[in-house]
This record gives C-alpha cells, sequence and structure tokens, in this order.
C-alpha cells in the first residue's frame, strides 16, 4: 500500500516540491493537498502585473486542475486545515473531516503584517498577498479615487504602481528616509524615487501612521504628526511573517518561523516544511529562488534517497515595475575595510555600485541598467577574484573581453518579440518569453530544455538569463550556488575531480557509486566528463571507455550533418611537401571525396567520407606517414605559424620550427575541450596567436606567452601570462599551463571561460611564481602524453574497434 | 506474422552501444543496454534524422549526436519536452543470438 503525503498549503514552495517528489519518485505516496484559496496553484510573484493590466489570473496559473488529476493528487481548494494531530497522524479541516498521514509537508507561507493601529480593520485596509487581494485593489481602482500604499518597500512599490496604472491616486508612506533600504543604498533609492515621482506618484517619507479613519470604511489616515491624507483603499505592505499559527499549535517548535534542519524536517520527525513559512539556520525567505532549492531538498528526503542538504541561499532582488531596471544582491552598504567602485550617469539615469572586499564582490546595486546583474551576481556568489579587471569592471560583461554580445548595452527588455536572441537554434525573444509565461519557467535549463534557446553554443546565455529575470521577476531561480554536473548527481564538476583526485576513484563505476549518482549508466552529458576526468587523473592506469565518448571521438572523425565523416590529417605547424600534399590527393581520388577544403588550422579537411571506408582511408594516410589531425576531438587541436624569420623579412625568431616543436609535444592530448595554439614570428602577429588558448609571439629578444584566448563564439583577446627568453622554456612553460588547465577545467569549458573564472592571478601563482609546481606540472604533462601519443587512425586502420564501422550483414 | 531474422551474435553488439543493419529501405539501429536487453529503433532521429545507432546508450535511453534529443529505446518515442517518435522493431535475444522481426510493411516504411 502506498503511503499517504499531506501537503498543507497550495502555493509555490509546496507544489514545487511535489512536483519534484514526482520526477523522483511518482509512485510512492497518494498526495493530498489542502489550499486555503480556491484556486490551483498559481505564480504569486506575478500578482503585480495582473493588478498593473500586464496580465490575467489565467496567465500566472502553474499548475492547472488537469495536473493535479493526472498525476492523481487530490485538490482540496478553499479548505482549511485548523488541525495537526501529530500523535494520531492526522489534520482536521475547518468542516470537521479528518485525515491521517504517514508524511507531512507543510508549506502554508506567509501573511502580510498589519501594522496594529486604531482602525487597522476597517473595510478596505488589505495586505498585498492574494489573487483576492488583486481583485479588491481593482475594484476599489475602478471605483474609488484615492490609494494609500503604506511601506515602500520591493511589494508596496509593485502595489502602487500597479494601483497607479489602474488610475488611482496612489500616495506612498515610508516610516524611513529612503525608499526600499533594505535593497537599495541611498543614491540608487533616490533615483528610483524620481523615477516614480515622474509617473505620478507621490511619497510620504519618515512619515509614522498613527490611526486609520472612517466609519466602518476607510475614509483617510492620519500620522504621528498629526496630519492626515484622504482614501478610500489602504494597502499594509510593510512586511510579511512566516504563517506558523497551525504548526504552534502542534506543539512544534517555531521561532520566527517554523524551525527546520538541513533537511527541511521539523522538530517532527514526520513533518516537513518548505517556503516562507519556515526558519533555516535563523533566516527566512520571501524570495522564491530559495523556495526552489528547498523543494528540492525535501522532496529529495521525502522520496527517501537521503542526499540533499539546503545551506541557505545568497538572494538577488529585481522590481517588477515596468521600465525601471533594478538589480541589488549581497551586502550593498560597505562595511568598515571595504571599498566601492562606483559608476554614475545621473541624465542616462544610471548608477552602478559594487561593494568589494579582499579583491571579491560582497555586493552590488545597479539602476538603469542591470544588464550585468547576473555577472556580478555569478562572480559574487563563486567568489572570483576581480582583481585583474577591477579596472573595467563596472563597464559591464563586455568590455573585459567576454564580448559577443555588447551592443545589447540597450535593455534586452527594451527589444521587440521578433529580436532573435538565440542564433544557432532560430529563438526569438517573443518564444522565450511565452514558454516562460505559458509553461512556468524559472530557471535556465528548463528555457533551454522548452525553447532551445542557448542551448547550443552558449553564448547568448546572458540574454536569455536577462530575459529570465526580466519576465519572472525576482522569482528567477538564478543557479543555485553549487550546481550538479546534469540531472545524474547534485555533485559539481569540481566536487566530482576532487572526489577522483582524493579519493582515489579509478573508474565510473566508482565515481558514480561513491557520489550517489542516480542514474547507474550516467547520461550523455555526465558520461564523456567522467570518461575525460578519469583519462587525464589516472594516465596509463584508466581504461579509455569508447561508449563514453561522443560520436565524433569514438568515430575519430567529425560526424557531418548527412551522416558522413571529415577526415583531417595532422601537419605539424602547418609545413607540408610535396609528397603529403600527393598522397592526400591520392586518397581523395581513390575514395571519391566529394570535397576538399583548406581549415583555418593550416589542414587540409577531407569532407562526404562514408563511415565504412575511414579505416581504408586511414590506412592509406597512414602509410603516407600521416596521424589523426584530432580535429574532432576534445583534444590538442591545430599550432598555426606564419613564414618566420627563415623567409619573412620582419620575422625575429624561427616561428615554424618553435610550431612543430609544441605540435610534436603536444598533438593526442585529451582536453577539457579543444585547445588551439599559434606561433607568430613577431608583433606583427600574422598567426594570430593572441585569440589561442596558448599562444606565442615572438621578440628580438625572446618570446611572449598569451593564454586564454578564443576566436569563436565570444571573440577574447589572450591575457599575457609571461615573457620567457628560449624556446626550451616556451615548451616547458606551455606544457605546464595545458596540464594545470587538463587538471582543474570543467569538462567543456574553453581557455577563455576558464581563466576569467579562476582569474589569472592563480595561474600565475601556479605557472610563474612557484617553479617547483610548474616541473611538476609539466612532468605530469610529459608522462600523460607517452600514453596519449599512439595515433588512434592506425590503430583502427590496423583492425581496432573494427565492429565501430562494420554494418551488421543479415544472417 | 512475424519473421524472425536472425542477425548478429550478442557479442558484436557493444554494450551500451548499437550497430547499424542495412536493409533495402533503410538502415535500423539495434541497441544493447547494460543489462544485455537489446532494442531496434530505424536509424534516423524523429528531430532532422541524425544517425540514433551513433549515440551515447544510457539506461533504456539513446541521445542522438546532432542535437541532443533523448530518445526512448522501447517506444521510439522522443523524452520530454520534445516531441516526436522512431520506429521501433521487435527484438529477440535467443542463446546468445540477436533476432531482428522486419515486416514487409515495416520495412517499407
Amino acid at each position: 500500500m502506498k503511503q499517504k503525503l499531506i501537503v498543507i498549503g497550495n502555493g509555490m514552495a509546496g507544489m514545487r516540491t511535489v512536483e519534484e517528489l514526482l520526477k523522483l519518485e511518482p509512485d510512492l505516496y497518494d498526495v493530498t493537498v489542502f489550499g486555503s484559496e480556491p484556486h490551483p496553484n498559481y505564480n504569486r510573484i506575478m500578482l503585480s502585473p495582473v493588478l498593473a493590466g500586464d496580465k490575467q489570473v489565467d496567465d500566472i496559473i502553474l499548475n492547472t486542475l488537469d495536473w493535479y488529476k493526472d498525476n492523481g493528487i487530490t485538490l482540496h481548494s478553499g479548505e482549511e486545515i485548523v488541525d495537526i494531530d501529530r500523535l494520531g497522524q492526522k489534520i482536521r479541516s475547518r468542516d470537521g473531516s479528518e485525515l491521517s498521514y504517514d508524511r507531512l509537508l507543510i508549506a502554508t507561507g506567509s501573511r502580510p503584517f498589519i501594522i496594529p493601529v486604531p482602525g487597522a480593520d476597517k473595510r478596505g485596509v488589505i495586505g498585498f498577498r492574494d489573487i483576492e487581494d488583486v481583485g479588491t485593489m481593482l475594484d476599489y481602482a475602478a471605483n474609488h479615487e484615492h490609494a494609500v500604499v503604506i511601506g515602500g518597500g520591493l511589494l508596496g512599490l509593485e502595489a502602487a504602481n500597479g494601483l497607479r496604472t489602474q488610475g488611482m491616486d496612489v500616495t506612498v508612506v515610508h516610516l524611513l528616509d529612503s525608499l526600499m533600504e533594505r535593497q537599495l543604498d541611498k543614491p540608487a533609492s533616490t533615483l528610483l524615487k524620481a523615477t516614480l515621482e515622474a509617473r505620478g506618484l507621490k511619497f510620504l517619507m519618515q512619515a509614522q501612521t498613527s490611526e486609520i479613519l472612517g466609519e466602518d470604511r476607510v475614509t483617510g489616515v492620519r500620522f504621528a504628526d498629526g496630519s492626515e491624507i484622504p482614501a478610500d483603499l489602504v494597502v499594509m505592505a510593510v512586511g510579511i511573517r512566516p504563517n506558523i499559527t497551525l504548526a504552534k499549535d502542534a506543539g512544534i517548535h517555531c521561532e520566527r518561523g517554523i524551525v527546520v534542519n538541513d533537511t527541511m524536517q521539523t522538530f517532527d520527525p514526520k513533518i516537513y516544511a518548505v517556503g516562507e513559512c519556515v526558519q533555516h539556520r535563523g533566516d527566512c525567505y520571501g524570495l522564491v529562488a530559495p523556495l526552489f532549492e528547498q523543494a528540492k531538498v525535501a522532496a529529495n528526503h521525502l522520496a527517501q534517497m537521503g542526499i540533499g542538504r539546503y545551506q541557505g541561499s545568497v538572494t538577488s532582488t529585481k522590481l517588477k515595475v515596468t521600465g525601471v531596471d533594478l538589480f541589488s544582491a549581497g551586502e550593498f552598504n560597505e562595511g568598515d575595510g571595504d571599498e566601492t567602485l562606483v559608476l554614475q550617469d545621473p541624465s542616462q539615469g544610471v548608477y552602478k555600485k559594487l561593494v568589494i572586499r579582499d579583491d571579491k564582490i560582497k555586493g552590488a546595486v545597479l539602476y538603469g541598467d542591470t544588464l550585468d546583474g547576473t555577472w556580478y551576481f555569478t562572480l559574487m556568489r563563486e567568489g572570483t577574484d576581480i582583481s585583474a579587471f577591477r579596472s573595467t569592471i563596472l563597464f559591464g560583461q563586455h568590455d573585459v573581453g567576454d564580448a559577443g554580445h555588447g551592443d545589447a548595452s540597450a535593455s534586452v527588455m527594451a527589444l521587440p518579440p521578433n529580436a532573435e536572441i538565440c542564433g544557432c537554434n532560430g529563438v526569438c525573444k517573443g518564444e522565450i518569453v511565452d514558454a516562460i509565461g505559458k509553461k512556468g519557467l524559472f530557471t535556465l535549463e528548463e528555457v533551454r530544455a522548452h525553447t532551445k534557446a542557448s542551448s547550443s553554443c552558449g553564448s547568448c546565455t546572458g540574454l536569455v538569463e536577462a530575459i529570465l529575470a526580466g519576465t519572472v521577476g525576482e522569482g528567477y531561480d538564478q543557479a543555485p550556488s553549487k550546481k550538479g554536473m546534469c540531472g545524474c548527481t547534485e555533485h559539481s564538476h569540481d566536487d566530482v575531480i576532487a572526489a577522483i583526485q582524493k579519493g582515489e576513484l579509478k573508474t565510473q563505476q566508482a565515481v558514480r557509486e561513491a557520489l550517489d549518482w542516480k542514474n547507474p549508466d550516467g547520461c550523455a552529458a555526465c558520461r564523456p566528463a567522467l570518461n575525460y576526468y578519469l583519462l587525464a587523473n589516472w594516465p596509463g592506469e584508466y581504461q579509455d571507455d569508447a561508449q563514453s565518448r561522443f560520436i565524433n571521438e569514438r568515430a575519430h572523425g567529425n560526424i557531418q550533418r548527412d551522416g558522413t565523416y571529415s577526415v583531417v590529417p595532422r601537419m605539424f605547424g602547418g609545413l607540408c611537401t610535396a609528397n603529403d600534399l600527393r598522397a592526400i590527393a591520392d586518397v581523395s581520388d581513390k575514395y571519391q571525396v566529394p570535397e576538399m577544403k583548406v581549415t583555418g588550422g593550416q589542414r587540409i579537411d577531407l569532407f562526404g567520407v562514408k563511415k565504412e571506408d575511414l579505416p581504408a582511408v586511414w590506412k592509406d594516410l597512414s602509410d603516407a606517414g600521416f596521424v589523426s589531425g584530432h580535429a574532432y576531438g576534445k583534444a590538442l587541436r591545430t599550432v598555426k605559424t606564419c613564414a618566420g624569420k627563415n623567409w619573412c623579412r620582419f620575422g625575429t625568431q624561427d616561428s615554424t620550427g618553435l610550431g612543430v616543436k609544441l605540435e610534436q609535444m603536444t598533438w593526442g592530448s585529451w582536453m577539457p575541450h579543444k585547445f588551439k595554439l599559434a606561433v607568430s614570428g613577431c608583433p606583427r602577429n600574422c598567426a594570430e596567436a593572441t585569440i589561442k588558448d596558448f599562444g606565442v609571439v615572438c621578440v628580438d629578444s625572446g618570446y611572449e606567452l598569451h593564454v586564454g584566448g578564443n576566436g569563436g563564439i565570444k571573440v577574447r583577446v589572450t591575457d599575457l601570462l609571461c615573457k620567457v627568453e628560449t624556446e626550451e622554456q616556451v615548451l616547458e612553460y606551455c606544457a605546464a599551463f595545458i596540464q594545470l588547465y587538463r587538471e582543474q577545467a570543467h569538462y567543456l569549458e574553453r581557455t577563455a571561460p576558464w581563466v576569467e573564472r579562476v582569474g589569472l592571478n592563480h595561474i600565475k601563482q601556479q605557472v610563474l611564481d612557484d617553479a617547483d609546481n610548474r616541473k611538476a606540472l609539466y612532468e605530469r604533462f610529459r608522462y600523460s602524453q607517452t600514453f596519449a601519443q599512439v595515433d588512434p587512425w592506425k590503430a583502427r586502420a590496423d583492425g581496432e574497434a573494427a565492429h565501430e564501422f562494420t554494418p551488421l550483414k543479415i544472417a | 506474422m512475424t519473421d524472425w531474422i536472425e542477425i548478429a551474435a550478442l557479442d558484436d553488439i557493444p554494450r551500451l552501444g548499437a550497430r547499424v543493419i542495412r536493409t533495402d529501405t533503410m538502415d535500423v539501429a539495434v541497441f544493447r543496454t547494460r543489462d544485455d536487453r537489446v532494442f531496434a529503433l530505424r536509424d534516423a532521429c524523429p528531430h532532422k534524422g541524425g544517425p540514433l545507432s551513433q549515440g551515447i546508450v544510457h539506461g533504456t535511453t539513446v541521445t542522438c549526436p546532432l542535437h541532443n534529443w533523448k530518445i526512448d529505446l522501447a517506444s521510439g518515442e522522443a523524452l520530454g519536452p520534445d516531441e516526436g517518435c522512431a520506429n521501433v522493431f521487435a527484438t529477440r535475444v535467443d542463446g546468445g543470438r540477436v533476432y531482428l522481426a522486419l515486416k514487409a510493411g515495416e520495412a517499407a516504411a
């Protein structure tokens, strides 16, 4: 018989928990949900747009009645629970009916705090919390003139803006001298007030409400100084209180909220709690992102998997008032010893402030231009050392070299619906906004799954995040502070790398067992990653698993859209002989290669080779002295060179010769992602070395070494690592840099984002400052190369993995 | 009536891998799971015709190599949120040999 799970609270936190639970263990429980409101679960954070008339109630329903039915969930909407009998394990609703449970989930949310002044119980005094409140406000807006909103915080301003949009005369009353003081510093708050005043809102600052006036119905508000203003409607938006009455009456330990541990369990082990009603490590949260993290953890434990832990959240805020761009996160008011970076452009209405401590971002306030909010938030959460780019950080991400969409500095939300956001998959802004609204999406992953936007090359990720943030406001669930590698595990790439290195895990099975993988086989995302991590950490010991490689690496060719393959033989340093070219021409004739092309990496690509022909093509090339160019792999690709001083009148060093040496040292090496090198013979830089993963620019006195460049999706110019004097040094530093990248970067992370993530200083410390460490890295790279420099083409031409290339024959 | 055609020894197909059978009208991908179950699908992803036989197999799912659609090996259905279905063919393993059912109608489909 199934166990019985009762959920008290039909809101976002409770239903998210049920959704997460259904994903993990759909058949474990009979689920019954009680909600005091007469609606299915809706998106509470979208009430402001409903009030402002930007959306209808139907638009914000997250789970339709059919959803409850399809998932076998019994929903009692409009039915309040009045008692929990913990000993008898049952609950009683207002109409007296009782129901027993095996597990209980409390998700009763919060209530608006009504200031206890005389008259606060009059008709026309309401909070701003649910659909009913919005209905009341819309009624008043249609029939009355004066509205007073008490509270100049996030919620109060959204309510005030909505009522003003509906045509009311609105006065915002605030106890303090600056609006949204919990999210904004003084200058940003002043800008915000000016913007809202220009829209017709009135403000009474430092005003203490002393009485609500009127007979039965509200007619006005009186303040402590004796002044009065007229009011037909008073909205109290001074804060929320966790709704703990039910839990408290049942004897469950509560402080400000229902106290839960890291597994979201209350002091009664059969009872869990999530959402705004809980208090975790002393904090209560009123934003959606933390609630969703809690829901995930609670579901995991309800599903008896027992691995997730909730460790608190760092949150950020956006105000959902159309046309007002505002973002805040962390500690935005500087403390002792903190530094602040400020950019102020009053005529453009732009204000940006970052609070810095120990070279790390501790808080941010952005007004007018919030495009980089998500970037600052990520830097803050990950504790990135920003010293390398602090001089330009306020100008935004595109100014730090991570270009690509720098022209999007005009707010993304101002773009028309038909603006193309994702160039790879042809997804327009309108489609993304629609999907977010209709399907109730909150995370980048969900938007990717449903629209494909930013799911290919990823360069539009920032834009998609901005649209997500702009559409769902603070409900936007920014990636949790620690992101699982894929759906199979909660563990991050760094966790997995550390476990492999420190736990001496040497097989994929061992990793998946040690880290509680959800799927025994892993998936198409984590298998190649694990295969790489094991290969990079245990060279010579780990047996490469062909079935964990993407087809290109398994077949050692690039799969093309028609299912044929391309073949690119390696040409060291781009040098070739007449015999080489003749051999390639012969192969092309013999196998009727439809097209040949000179690649950007200075070699020749043969397109349209049938898979069955690959071993024979390779045999001919191998006989002529070629090895695989690994043009298909997360591996060392090419070393591009210019003519150099043997020929060029400007050349300062033998760039071609050095390129050949570098390629001979590095070819065959598997990497987290593809890796390209170049050597230019002089600062004219004809080999374009400053957009490569590792680039050498020869100068008269030696060699400049550049790292972390990228000429692809996002053009990024390299950072100068150092200057050295000899070719031997170039080889040593190059190998050390590569090995550091191989050991520490995440799978599928190019050097450009890796360098930005860990900071150039980290790389300099490991490769420059610590000579012993550099030598050790160099030695580890050379050691791993003794296993890697085996030509996969020759091996397969000689019969290895023949099953890969031959179809089965019907017996 | 089902005609069972003997196509290979089980061990000719790599675990968590696939092999291709050429018929007159199409390619059929034959998959083998970790626990040695065998499934067969038309070797064309319902999305853009990608060769499913070249994808990564995990559980009873294959991920298409072209655009990462996940296809259920038993039903041929794309797993949400994508929508589409690849043709499924019956298979049978008997005495270490793999048999495939290609009905005339299906083969021509």
